[in-house]
């Protein structure tokens, strides 16, 4: 159980997807405009990382890895360089399910995420938790640890980005360094604040 | 004779229309500064000279195989799937990149982890399949692609001068900076090597770059009012 918390902690904060990977900065920086909007996609994301993560993992586990496919009798057979297409394909293919459900069940959540969906197919963050899943070896348990601890991570970078440049619009910044410019160093002071919490041993 | 000649001009406007595909990427219409694609392994990949230069070398290979394979078949792509279908063709390409990469630089390989395979989602592959071999002929998308490729590798290739020289004292692993701890006058900067550095140099060459093309810069939300004037109050 232990392990399991400090796994989340550690993909909250320590090994936060935005902010020490750079993981789905595109969004990050084109959609932080405004808090509620921040605020929606980021749900819309830890939502589809708490799913896709285990997914994968499972997909993984079950078909690509080197001789996973024992239990069909074939042996020797290590299909794992499909991770990256199997992991791209389920990650489309259960954000548009998940669009659909959405729809068709849950007209309100819909309206406040459905926009959001088709960005996240294309959101680093979501491919970047599936590969790190891969590459870290974790089983099912972590992997949903893992998922749900990431997209929150992320999500809660988004909405404190979004908070800082609401505020940030009225002040006097030299004309060059508007818009653009000024986000990536906010970005940066942000990942800065986020450094302290890599000296933690958990 | 009309033939001839049409064929002379359409020649002339594939070449005009290349270079710009090819020159404009570099500065006036840059993937990273301009069109926001792109950031998140621009970031990752930068402390080191040696992995930037070859995940850009990836990038620009994958946009612009991509970009061409997309381009051939566009008009065989219903819209409806048409997401799916880049993205399968993208990560065919980016597997045979990695395959090649765990082969040939393994070293290089483990250090760019994950980041090979974020090539896929990277925006800039998708945003010039969506944005622009969609719409026209395979060798001007490939041009287009190298071009995209070749904006980004120069932001790449920036960041990682500054971060490797100053972080570690060292340009693609050779010594530039004699280090304090080895009888030398340089002290790295930590910092440099840490992630936050890579927002900071993206800023900033973000601002000079704007500094100098003054059409780049964006509508100001807010302007704030000159009050203080003509009442004595602070300058």
């Amino acid at each position: 159980m232990e392990a399991y918390v400090s796994l989340f902690v550690k993909a909250v904060f320590i090994e936060n997807l935005a902010l020490s990977f750079f993981l789905g900065m595109c969004t990050f920086i084109a959609v932080s405009k405004k808090i509620s909007t921040a605020m929606g996609l980021g749900v819309a994301v830890m939502v589809v990382q708490s799913i896709t993560v285990p997914a994968n993992n499972f997909v993984y586990h079950a078909l690509l890895q080197e001789d996973a496919l024992s239990w069909m009798g074939i042996k020797g057979v290590d299909l794992s360089f499909l991770a990256l297409l199997s992991c791209i394909g389920m990650i489309a293919a259960l954000v548009q399910i998940l669009e659909m459900v959405l729809d068709k069940f849950f007209p309100a959540l819909y309206f406040a995420l459905g926009i959001f969906l088709p960005l996240i197919t294309v959101n680093c963050a979501i491919l970047g938790g599936s590969l790190f899943m891969i590459e870290r070896d974790y089983n099912f348990g972590e992997s949903v640890t893992y998922g749900v601890g990431s997209g929150l991570g992320w999500a809660l970078a988004i909405t404190v980005m979004a908070g800082v440049r609401e505020k940030l619009k009225y002040s006097d910044i030299p004309a060059g360094l508007q818009g653009l410019g000024i986000t990536f160093i906010t970005a940066g002071l942000m990942s800065l604040g986020f450094m302290a919490f890599s000296g933690i041993q958990l | 004779m009309s033939a001839i000649l049409n064929d002379d001009l359409k020649h002339k406007l594939i070449n005009d229309e290349t270079k710009k595909v090819l020159i404009a990427p570099l500065v006036n219409d840059n993937p990273i500064t301009l069109q926001v694609l792109g950031i998140c392994s621009a970031l990752a990949v930068t402390s080191q000279m040696t992995t930037s230069l070859i995940m850009a070398l990836a990038l620009t290979l994958v946009t612009a195989f991509s970009s061409a394979a997309i381009s051939a078949i566009r008009n065989h792509i219903p819209s409806s799937i048409r997401i799916i279908v880049q993205m399968t063709i993208i990560a065919s390409l980016v597997i045979v990149v990695d395959q090649v990469l765990k082969a040939v630089a393994y070293d290089v390989s483990k250090s760019l982890s994950v980041f090979v395979g974020l090539i896929i989602t990277n925006c800039i592959v998708m945003g010039r399949a969506e944005g622009y071999a969609m719409k026209n002929p395979p060798i001007e998308s490939y041009m287009d692609g190298i071009g995209n490729g070749a904006g980004y590798s120069l932001i790449l290739i920036i960041v990682a001068f500054f971060r490797e020289t100053l972080g570690s004292g060292k340009l693609l692993g050779f010594e530039v900076f004699k280090l304090t701890k080895d009888g030398g006058w340089y002290d790295p900067n930590g910092l440099m090597l840490l992630p936050p550095s890579a927002f900071f140099i993206i800023g900033l060459i973000i601002w000079s770059v704007r500094q100098w093309k003054p059409e780049q810069r964006e509508k100001i939300d807010f302007k704030i009012l000159d009050i203080a004037h003509g009442e004595g109050g602070h300058h």
